[in-house]
């Protein structure tokens, strides 16, 4: 099957969405270009479970295990995504109005585009222009409410990660110039691995660094974490489960894939890298978490909070803590983005992101109010959601690679986080609803409760149960990064 | 000497003094006290790296450089300033005094700290191979990228903040010439077209946050924290 597919589908809509046709029109090109995303991904992966190993598409693209799952999530959480913009994202009669929604379409599609981009792409220089490609394509998607809160969110968020990128592409450069200096070979993924001579670790040691640093701070780890809450607070919800669940997830994949090069130079001691990041990323959420007050920023922190538990498990280096990894992020992807789903219903229904405001949710918007427990009950990681047993087998790993302490604190983060995130989601959920605003409950959009139950069911799928290609996709990613 | 030799050490020498022109652009960024200055010396610095990619050219024969050279004053020199300057109009573009979080000495003295730093960085990788560009190019570039970031920390004003980035960019291309001076051209030229669209979003982003908020005095926006 053609990988270009991926790469035009969006792209065709987006133009597609900038000729004046009526809204729905737009809207259903956004649901159809996403649905058959979707479909393709289903086939590739397909592909790739019947090669079991990398499928290739001109000199430019392929796609492998780790590739088809990220596809796989961008793609579902794509489509759950625009069927809640159908609703949320409000239609207009004002010409002003209606060229808002035409840019919100283009863009959201164009985003899509990007995110496709980085894990298709086989050239480390290209897979850089993608990723600053997602900032961009994304910056008007966070500052789409056009209020000076949105504004400065989105400012915030395009100067430090165009930033971090910045660092990113020093690090690509000299990544690029070691393996150059180690032989001849094309600079992709395959080609870092199977350099002819091992490449000169102290130069890979700085472009590491650089790296991590650099596209760290697009994928939210502390200490350049701070666009992050602002961002994924600010923009319309459909784009937060966009930027939380996948965009960071997307990003993050690239870091995954240096393991399989750095795991080759031991004096680099990216191990401990990975962990201490990771680590730090996950203490300092926890704590954080425990005095927000405005919900989608809780979810965001928690965004942070699982990217570190994802790096740390990344970082144990063995097969057992790359099922984890893998299950995770399929688990937090899905599970962040029916979260920030959740939080639009919330909003949609009581108008306000303050915690301290909200109150009985249960009574006053049952539907709300079950969405948002769901959604916090599963990404905090109680059983029997999907995160609980991606945090479950990485606590299990660290533990038999005896990172005793580290592992520990890791649990105790976690734990923190949990209690952080349901003391407030209680609060907001039960409870005595104030009487005294006075609005009755507002109804809700047909497409905010289909796409509402379309994310939630992986989330209670997963934990019960793996379908047998997922598994067979997370065993061979596990074994091409971490083998 | 031969001729071949000859010019090979002017060709060296030359690439020594756009580099050095190219990390004095680079502590002008931080110590420009306009928002017009902030973005001239960002066009020299522009042109000191086409010049330095022109030079490089010539001496590996490269078609590729000479391309690189091209494309960076093309979009750096000329289309971003223009993009810039109808974005974002004339009155932000009117000189005055910028705003810093810090003031301009103990700028420049934190410029000067982090440059030793980049040599510090970059010697210990000149030791496992480089040529007689890379030598320079790499110090220099890795203390442009750092010098970026402190103009990016410490400027307030919108304008100043891009420059500060696109100058991050520029140190870290200003490397990549001497590096990595065979990168496919599919991703010189994709790059390029992004700092493009860079300059284009941040424009537009200020454009809005004048009009919401009278100015562009970014460092003002401080809604957004944890009470």
């Amino acid at each position: 099957m053609d990988l270009k597919l991926f790469l035009l589908i969006p792209v065709v809509v987006a133009i597609l969405s900038l000729i004046p046709f009526p809204l729905a029109f737009i809207r259903s090109a956004t649901l159809t270009g996403g649905l058959i995303c979707l479909g393709l991904a289903a086939e590739i992966s397909r592909e790739v479970i019947s090669s079991s190993g990398p499928v290739y598409s001109g000199s430019w693209l392929f796609c492998d295990g780790l590739g088809a799952i990220i596809i796989l999530l961008v793609a579902f959480v794509g489509v759950t995504a625009s069927i809640f913009s159908w609703g949320y994202i409000k239609d207009s009669t004002s010409p002003k109005g209606v060229l808002q929604v035409r840019r919100y379409y283009t863009l959201f599609n164009l985003f899509l585009f990007s995110m496709y981009a980085i894990p298709l792409l086989r050239h480390l220089g290209l897979i850089w222009v993608a990723v600053e490609m997602t900032t961009l394509m994304s910056a008007f998607l966070v500052g789409f409410g056009d209020t000076p809160k949105a504004l400065e969110a989105a400012w915030k968020y395009v100067i430090l990660t165009c930033m971090g990128a910045a660092v990113a592409l020093f690090g690509i450069l000299l990544l690029y110039w070691a393996r150059r200096l180690s032989g001849p070979g094309p600079f992709t993924w395959q080609g870092l691995i199977s350099s002819p001579t091992p490449m000169s670790p102290a130069i890979v040691r700085v472009a590491f660094i650089l790296i991590l640093v650099g596209l760290g701070t697009k994928v939210g780890l502390v200490p350049l974490h701070t666009w992050l809450p602002d961002a994924h607070s600010q923009a319309p919800s459909p784009v937060c489960a966009l930027l939380s669940g996948v965009e960071t997830t997307t990003v993050l994949y690239i870091i995954l894939r240096l393991i399989p090069i750095l795991s080759r130079l031991p004096s680099v001691h990216s191990d401990t890298w990975f962990m201490g990041a990771g680590l730090l990323s996950a203490g300092v959420a926890a704590f954080l978490l425990l005095q927000v007050r405005d919900y989608k920023r809780l979810f965001a922190f928690s965004t942070i909070e699982h990217m570190g538990i994802i790096l740390f498990a990344a970082g144990l280096y063995g097969t057992e803590a790359g099922f984890g990894t893998m299950y995770q992020v399929i688990s937090h992807a899905m599970t962040k983005s029916f979260c920030f789903l959740a939080a639009g219903t919330v909003l949609t229904a009581v108008g306000t992101r303050k915690i301290d405001s909200v109150r009985g949710l249960a009574r006053a918007a049952p539907v709300a109010g079950a969405a948002l427990i769901f959604g916090a009950l599963a990404i905090a990681g109680a059983p029997p959601f999907a995160v609980f047993i991606g945090e479950f087998s990485i606590i299990r790993a660290g533990l038999s690679t005896g990172h005793f302490i580290a592992t520990g604190l890791l649990a105790a983060f976690i734990v923190l986080a949990f209690c952080g995130i349901m003391t407030r989601v209680n609060r907001m959920v039960f409870g005595k609803p104030d009487e005294n605003d006075g609005k009755g409950p507002k109804t809700l959009p047909v497409s905010n409760l289909a796409a509402l139950i379309i994310a939630g069911i992986p989330v209670i799928l997963l934990g019960l149960y793996v379908p047998e290609p997922i598994q067979k996709l997370i065993g061979l990613a596990a074994s091409a990064i971490w083998r | 000497m031969t001729d071949q030799n000859t010019a090979s050490f002017a060709i060296t020498q030359a690439n020594a003094l756009t580099c050095g022109l190219f990390l004095l652009s680079s502590f002008g960024i931080v110590a420009a006290r306009q928002v017009l200055a902030s973005i001239r010396i960002f066009v020299l610095q522009s042109l000191f790296l086409a010049a330095s990619a022109l030079l490089l050219g010539i001496h590996h024969a490269s078609l590729h450089l000479y391309l690189v050279s091209a494309i960076t004053i093309v979009t750096k020199c000329c289309i971003i300033p223009y993009v810039l300057a109808r974005l974002v109009g004339q009155e932000q573009y009117a000189c005055r005094e910028l705003s810093q979080a810090l003031n301009i000495p103990f700028s420049l003295l934190v410029a000067m700290i982090l440059s030793i730093f980049a040599y510090y960085i970059a010697s210990p990788l000149l030791v496992a191979g480089g040529n007689v560009f890379a030598r320079l190019n790499l110090p220099v570039g890795l203390a442009g990228l750092l010098l970026g970031a402190l103009a990016l920390g410490t400027r307030r004003e919108a304008i100043p903040q891009v420059m500060g980035i696109l100058g991050m960019e520029n140190g870290a291309f200003l490397a990549g010439i001497s590096i990595a001076p065979d990168l496919p051209l599919m991703a010189e030229l994709a790059a390029a077209f992004d700092v493009l669209i860079l300059a284009v979003v941040l424009g537009f982003l200020a454009r809005h946050i004048h009009q919401s908020l009278g100015s562009t005095e970014v460092g003002l926006m401080a809604d957004l924290k944890e009470e």
